[in-house]
């Protein structure tokens, strides 16, 4: 028996339908709960196999959309389980509305490839098809956690991270105690497991509140702004920002040479990232600065290269051209305020990309810049990550299972369990907030238990 | 060609430390002929450190080595001198035993207890070297170029192994208490590809109880009630009179010579190159690391009844000899101490135990198991475990029946061994109660009810005693079924028993189970509410009142043994080429090609196996069972 999945199976994006794949042997029990139909002491799991049906999907007394529900039973489906298909409106919102349903209800979200796995497991595919099965389930899930860990935004990896550590230095104090009981005593522990259960419960929580809005990643078109120094990449970034009132301004918790601001150019959303100057150096310090800018760009979805119209082109601007020929990317030439050593016509021949002149000074170019973006991302030359959403839906499962546990920690000191069964819970947030952060626990309890206290014999 | 002396046996016992005497009995015990080696016949289930079998987690390691058969327990009721159950007032998982052993007794209890075993011969002897053929393991030879023949060998060779013990600038190639060290086995080992780590552990001084001042000392008694390790001892059998243990500290004068005295040390000058044990730190560690501690505890431990000899636990040391003397002196009570033994620490000889498969056989060798220190683990009962299991596999493999294997679900030896033999190990590893991730299942008061069936089919255990297991999980079941259905109703009697016992008063009817599972009262404290109550041993009525009190968090972790248990019944085929699953990662081929795991639950504990690799073996094994 295997547990029941779901998925939005069609591309996450404003199509005119979309469709959330259900499978699994709950998957027709589950669905009957988020769905409703219009006739009368009818139910989903009456009805035939292969039939299609019309009405609406609930969450709780809340309409989440009206949709039209494919049930198809086992074993003739692409998984070869019982599967529900809810096809829902496309757009972003419904769907995500309609697959969180079916996950509270139990479902669980699908990892990368699974529904493929199962089907080859359960025999609807060929042995020929093994192969590609294996393709398929290696990279989607490398994708997506590299992904997943590259959209969470620095601030948020930095709460997750102190989240964690406080929990893995209770549950250590516990075990060390337990391991050791002639060494260390939990005599008062209680109250102080309770003040940092219910803080860092709180600080889960509202991480979880800004969740919905999609804060805890950021979605964004990843946009590198690099450059020669003193090219005006700050002053340039500085200028963007300023134009956009509504921005979050974000402190990049990664990186100390990095730094991440949000801003929206007309409609698109733009995750800008600022880099340190390229240029040949032998300056350790400052050639891992280097190193890091050229990596940046390599992930970015776009670049913007900043070069400075008033000095000569060297070698460190034929590099950043070479490394940007197989990217999305828009020159802005900056200092066109001032007397011209390169000029946009010279740019354009050598890199065949869009030229932007601009001045960060006197804030010109910018509504070129705008215009430029919004017409590459309208021709669907920018894209916004596809699981962008499932990133952040896993995420805001994980977040609550963590605040479970921690409530579940609550529970038991409030009943005065013995100690040993905090830790438990404790083990479970502490490993649910890991996922996010694509941390596995192998001995963390163990050595964090040696470093921090003096036990053994 | 020369003479020489040539004997069969079914199986060879190298070394008859804890983990060779448990693996020579579960031989014997099957009926297998058996001989077990050690340099010395006096220094049989030798207790070289702590004077004390069992502790936190250790504990739970003798229950699990009694419930399947073994002798540890047993040894232990019938020889200490103190016991106590740690962790009393915490939740019943990590309840855990510790008795304080006479050590010679211990040892001279288990050196009967062999001598009379029938099938079993005590050798003393070195053993040099392994003779195999076709990768399969075909005798041994001794020093003196002995051969025995034999079908199964297991090595226990314990800290011998070109043992080097180290204080100061003395440093003398023999094993623990200056005997004897196996100089040649490791060669031998070498030669079969066997790949070897060189560990380290150490020991603190034994002082002389005549001259320490115990006034300045905290008195540490057992417990007025002592529960035996043993499933077979009666507990009204073996109350007996009991020593005490003493509590001291160390204080900043410890501190300040050991300090000033660091760069004398071996370990900080490099004259020891092992890898020692992050749980049993050097007094000298612990004052590096742990600067800002003002003090550290001592515990004063008698050796036996035999002697006055104390063990100093908490000061392991190997610093030079005149440094301990000053060290030593600074302690409370120990101002006039004479130093019997000095402090000492050892380096050793052990293998990487990955290349062990669960069972405890070599991957590549047919027929040679191994346990115990030698496995790069530390600790008497450690060692007992593994010396057990492979013990029973050494014998099932010789008669031709499965062998055994316990997981992670089912015992704590599952857990020390799956540790083993999966995850890289860097120092000798102890058990620890934050190993078991089911520990609320792997406790010490059910480890018959886990463990006396494998036992039993295995041979060990006898029917008398797993008919008795058979019978109290019946009652167990029928009590608990009894409680959950007893309705009370909020009478007057109830509401006045609960007032007395600062329980809040009934609103409405309950179960009895509800009432159990109310933190302040417990199902003993309920038996005058309860008329129809049976008469019931001790032991079904404390399953039943941990079942009920617990029951939420026991079915959790039930639930979370059926997922693991899926994983680990997919099981992995021998003759799997992992380079050729080229959708594996790279470091993942590499490691499953290196490690070659069992079950697809092992390999996914292989650090470096991702998820996904998992995934990508699961459809694989698909594509085989076609």
């Amino acid at each position: 028996m295997r547990d029941t999945i779901a998925a939005i199976s069609t591309a996450v994006s404003a199509s005119g339908i979309g469709i959330i794949r259900v499978s699994g042997t709950r998957a027709v029990e589950i669905a009957n709960q988020v769905y409703r139909s219009k006739k009368k002491n009818w139910e989903l799991s009456q009805a035939a196999t292969h039939t299609i049906h019309y009405g609406h999907i609930y969450d709780g007394e809340e309409i989440v959309d009206e949709v039209l529900v494919l049930l198809m039973r086992a074993p003739r489906t692409f998984t070869g389980e019982d599967t529900v298909e809810i096809d829902c409106h496309g757009g972003v919102y419904a769907m995500k509305r309609v697959l969180e349903a079916v996950l509270k209800k139990g479902a669980r979200i699908a990892e990368p490839g699974e529904f493929t796995k199962r089907a080859f497991l359960n025999g609807r595919l060929d042995l020929s098809q093994a192969e590609a099965v294996m393709d398929v389930i290696q990279s989607k899930n490398q994708q997506a956690l590299n992904n997943s860990i590259r959209q969470l935004k620095g601030s948020v990896k930095q709460k997750i991270t102190e989240i964690r550590q406080k929990i893995l230095y209770e549950i250590a104090y516990i075990e060390a105690a337990l391991d050791d009981p002639e060494h260390m005593s939990l005599e008062g522990f209680d109250e102080r497991l309770l003040d940092t259960v219910k803080e860092q419960k709180l600080r889960i929580e509202q991480l979880l509140s800004t969740s919905e809005d999609g804060k805890i990643i950021q979605e964004g078109i990843r946009t590198v702004i690099i450059g020669k120094p003193n090219a005006g990449k700050s002053s340039l970034l500085n200028v963007l920002l300023g134009e956009e009132r509504a921005i979050v301004t974000e402190i990049a918790g990664t990186t100390r040479d990095t730094l991440e601001e949000y801003i929206h150019m007309g409609g698109v959303a733009l995750k800008l990232v600022d880099t340190a100057g390229i240029r040949q150096t032998s300056d350790v310090v400052e050639s891992i600065g280097v190193d890091k800018a050229l990596n940046q760009a390599e992930q970015a979805d776009l670049i913007l290269y900043v070069a400075d119209a008033s000095v000569p082109l060297d070698e460190s601007d034929y590099q950043i051209m070479e490394m940007i020929k197989e990217k999305q990317a828009i020159i802005l030439l900056n200092k066109s305020d001032l007397p011209e050593k390169v000029n946009a016509r010279e740019l354009v021949r050598l890199t065949g990309k869009h030229v932007t002149e601009v001045s960060a000074k006197e804030e010109t170019g910018l509504e070129e810049l705008k215009i430029q973006i919004e017409s590459m991302f309208f021709q669907g030359r920018l894209q916004l990550p596809e699981d962008i959403y499932i990133t952040n839906l896993r995420h805001k499962k994980l977040l609550q299972e963590a605040v479970e546990s921690l409530n579940q920690v609550l529970d038991s000191l409030y009943s005065h369990m013995p100690e040993d069964f905090y830790s438990i819970d404790l083990m479970t947030a502490y490993e649910a907030l890991g996922s996010i952060l694509g941390e596995s626990v192998d001995e963390d309890v163990i050595n964090e238990i040696f470093h921090k206290f003096c036990v053994g014999k | 060609m020369m003479s020489r002396l040539v004997r069969n046996y079914q199986v060879v016992v190298v070394g008859a430390g804890h983990a060779g005497c448990e693996a020579a009995l579960a031989c014997a015990r099957l009926g297998l002929d058996t001989v077990i080696f050690t340099v010395s016949v006096d220094s049989i289930a030798l207790m070289p450190c702590n004077p004390n079998i069992g502790g936190s987690s250790k504990g739970h390691l003798v229950r699990d080595v009694d419930a399947l058969g073994g002798e540890m327990g047993k040894n232990i009721d019938a020889v200490f001198i103190q016991s106590k159950m740690l962790n009393k007032s915490k939740g019943p998982a990590v309840h855990s035993l510790r008795a304080q052993a006479d050590k010679q007794a211990y040892s001279t209890r288990m050196r009967k207890t062999m001598e009379e075993t029938e099938h079993l011969t005590i050798k003393q002897g070195e053993v040099v070297k392994i003779v195999t053929e076709d990768g399969r393991v075909r005798g041994v030879e001794t020093y003196s170029k002995a051969v025995y023949e034999c079908k199964a060998v297991i090595l226990c060779t314990g800290t011998y192994l070109k043992a080097r013990c180290i204080y100061g600038d003395v440093s003398t190639n023999t094993g623990p208490n200056g005997l004897q060290a196996a100089n040649f086995l490791t060669d031998s080992l070498k030669e079969l590809g066997v790949k070897m780590l060189r560990f380290k552990t150490g020991t603190p001084a034994r002082i002389d109880g005549n001259t320490i001042d115990y006034d300045k000392m905290e008195r540490q008694t057992g417990d007025e009630w002592v529960r035996p390790f043993s499933f077979s001892t009666s507990a009204e059998e073996i109350q007996r009179e009991q020593v005490s243990c003493w509590l001291t500290y160390t204080n900043e004068r410890t501190h300040e010579i050991i300090r000033n005295n660091l760069d004398r040390s071996p370990l900080y000058s490099g004259k020891i190159e092992g890898t020692g044990p992050r749980y049993c730190p050097s007094i000298e560690d612990k004052v590096v690391r742990f600067a800002d501690k003002d003090r550290h505890q001592v515990f004063i431990e008698p050796e036996g009844l035999y002697t006055s000899e104390m063990y100093v636990g908490g000061m392991s040391s190997s610093l030079p000899e005149d440094v301990q003397f000053e060290m030593y002196h600074t302690v409370p009570g120990l101002e006039h101490a004479e130093i019997v033994r000095n402090a000492y620490a050892i380096e050793y000889d052990c293998i990487d135990p990955r290349q062990l498969n669960a069972t405890l056989e070599f991957k590549s060798i047919q027929g040679l198991f191994s346990a115990g220190q030698f496995n790069g683990s530390s600790g008497y009962e450690e060692a007992a475990a593994q010396g057990l299991i492979a013990g029973i596999n050494a014998s099932m493999k010789i008669l031709n029946r499965d062998m055994v294997t316990l997981d992670r679900s089912q015992s704590y030896i599952g857990v020390l061994i799956d540790d083993l033999v999966t995850k890289e190990n860097k120092e000798p590893y102890r058990m620890m109660t934050s190993r078991a991730e089911y520990r609320l299942l792997l406790r010490q008061d059910n480890a018959d009810l886990r463990l006396r069936e494998i036992g039993w089919k295995a041979g060990l255990v006898g029917e008398k005693e797993y008919e008795y297991v058979l019978w109290k999980k019946e009652k167990i079941a029928e009590e608990i079924d009894r409680v959950n259905q007893k309705h009370l109703g909020a009478s007057e009697r109830i509401q006045s028993f609960l007032r007395k016992n600062k329980s809040a008063p009934l609103k409405s009817g309950v179960t009895l189970a509800d009432l159990i599972r109310r933190p302040e009262l417990d199902y003993e404290m309920l038996k005058e509410l309860d008329e129809e109550r049976p008469n019931l041993p001790w032991d079904v009525r404390e399953q039943v009142n941990i079942h009920i009190k617990y029951e939420g968090y026991i079915n959790r972790q039930e639930k979370q043994v059926l997922q693991f248990k899926k994983l680990e019944q997919k099981i992995l085929p021998d003759d799997i080429d992992y380079e050729k699953i080229t959708n594996l990662r790279k470091e993942a081929r590499q490691k499953l090609s290196l490690y070659r795991p069992a079950s697809l639950g092992q390999a996914s504990r292989i650090s470096g196996v991702s998820p996904s690799d998992i995934s990508v073996l699961m459809v694989y094994l698909g594509t085989i069972h076609r």
